[in-house]
């Protein structure tokens, strides 16, 4: 993508070190991907882990971010749900004879344009409601939306509020204090009603 | 124990069996979706969700039967890697034919698809 | 657990047909990417149902490798498919959209006899970006 600044990798020891979490995470696939919990397997994969970074290096991520186990658990039970309703009413929308699907592009103007944000938003929501995602914008925070049947999905504000939701789930499990308060997101604890996220 | 072990293992077979028997019924309703909805997008949603419940159900059974945990670690990977691969792939090949116009734009109502629409703002 | 196995094998085999049909009747290079991703996706299913069938468990790094597989495959696929001209990102005009039809329904008409994706993948691409820079890479 030409049009956004193309931002600069680290490839300094302190910059390796800086992004320990990506290596805790590859060294774990390692671990999983042969199965055994050894010494050797942690060992060998944290320094493959290593040599993934320094030979293909990603511009850190810039996410002011605080982890929350009860949001989090809450955007995953709701994710789960979803996901198992979400798949059952596509599958039996093929399944229904004579039935052809209305679909429509939606545009929502997400609350946060912050790239990771924006990133576990849109992959979630390909996955959850009745939408895919088309296209994504970094800049504005725009996402653009295909829903397979948009009177299925309650409309263009039907669409819209469910993505919000879904943002604001997310924001609850992994964003800092500072940009729930910007984004107008009541800290977690206290429940905000639908009509006022939409 | 609640149960012995030949009653467990009754129940984890039933259990997989269920398991696997929703998982191919999904996996089989992606299939009739991807060949009978009328458009790539529509397509598009048949392939992901469907498809990718189907297989995590189907693996799952899959665990369930074979219960070692090596083999557990190796299909929670595979789990991983289709929740994270198949929203992906579906938005890479969705965005690729709207940008070169395999998307027939017409059968959308609406399409807010448009450079300049300022709805969105509102 | 035998009719379990017949019914699940029964019903992902179905899938993978219809993703092959998918696949064969196109229309376009995506949709033929979409059904090899469907394709892969019965495949580590059936992988995985005789897994379940006889518990074995050293077919389960072929599941690992099929899924990252299918995934590469359909990013590539879209990749070339998608290759943009210069004004990348750009929404297109309706004239250009309707003149890109007109482009393809030549080309549809011309290949109507119904070869292998393979055989028109080429063309395809040739005929969306105007130009031999993406055709390249199928070829060689």
């Amino acid at each position: 993508m030409s049009l956004h600044p193309r931002r600069r990798t680290v490839r300094t020891v302190r910059g390796i070190v800086a992004q320990w979490p990506a290596i805790a995470v590859l060294a774990a696939i390692w671990v999983l991907l042969w199965g055994d919990l050894s010494w050797a397997n942690v060992i060998a994969g944290a320094l493959l882990a290593v040599l993934i970074m320094v030979v293909f290096p990603l511009p850190p991520v810039a996410a002011q971010g605080r982890f929350r186990l009860g949001p989090f658990l809450v955007l995953a039970g709701r994710f789960v749900a979803d996901l198992v309703v979400a798949s059952f009413h596509v599958a039996f929308m093929a399944l229904r004879p004579r039935y052809v699907p209305r679909g429509a592009v939606v545009v929502v103007q997400l609350r946060n344009p912050d790239d990771v944000f924006l990133t576990i938003t849109a992959v979630l929501s390909t996955l959850v409601p009745g939408s895919l995602v088309v296209e994504a914008q970094r800049r504005t925070g725009l996402v653009y939306l295909h829903v397979l049947d948009i009177e299925d999905s309650g409309g263009v504000e039907g669409v819209r509020r469910n993505v919000l939701q879904l943002e604001e789930r997310v924001l609850r499990a992994f964003a800092s204090d500072d940009v729930l308060a910007q984004c107008d997101v009541p800290q977690p604890g206290g429940r905000t009603s639908n009509e006022e996220v939409a | 124990m609640l149960f012995d072990a030949g009653t467990w293992s009754l129940i984890t077979d039933v259990l997989a069996a269920v398991f696997i028997l929703a998982g191919a019924f999904l996996t089989f309703a992606a299939g009739i979706g991807a060949l009978r909805f009328p458009s790539l997008l529509a397509r598009m949603h048949a392939v992901t969700k469907p498809q990718v419940l189907g297989l995590i159900l189907l693996l799952i059974g899959l665990s369930l039967r074979v219960r070692s945990w090596s083999a557990v670690a190796m299909l929670a990977l595979v789990v991983a890697f289709q929740l994270l691969t198949a929203p992906v792939g579906a938005h890479l090949v969705s965005r690729a034919g709207f940008r070169t116009g395999k998307v027939d734009e017409s059968e959308l109502q609406p399409n807010q698809m448009e450079p300049d629409d300022d709805e969105h703002t509102a | 657990m035998v009719v379990v196995v017949i019914v699940a094998v029964t019903l992902v085999v179905t899938a993978a047909v219809l993703a092959l049909i998918r696949i064969e009747k196109g229309p376009s290079m995506l949709d033929r990417a979409l059904g090899l991703d469907l394709l892969t996706a019965s495949l580590v299913g059936a992988i995985a149902i005789e897994a379940a069938w006889v518990r074995r468990t050293e077919t389960i790094p072929i599941l690992v490798a099929l899924s990252l597989v299918g995934f590469v495959g359909s990013v590539a696929l879209s990749r070339f498919a998608a290759r943009e001209p210069e004004g990348e990102g750009r929404v297109r005009s309706p004239e250009e959209v309707a003149a890109q039809a007109r482009a393809s329904d030549v080309m549809r008409t011309e290949h109507g006899h119904g070869g292998t994706a393979a055989a028109e993948a080429p063309d395809e691409q040739d005929e969306q970006d105007g130009g031999r820079t993406s055709g390249r890479g199928w070829r060689s």
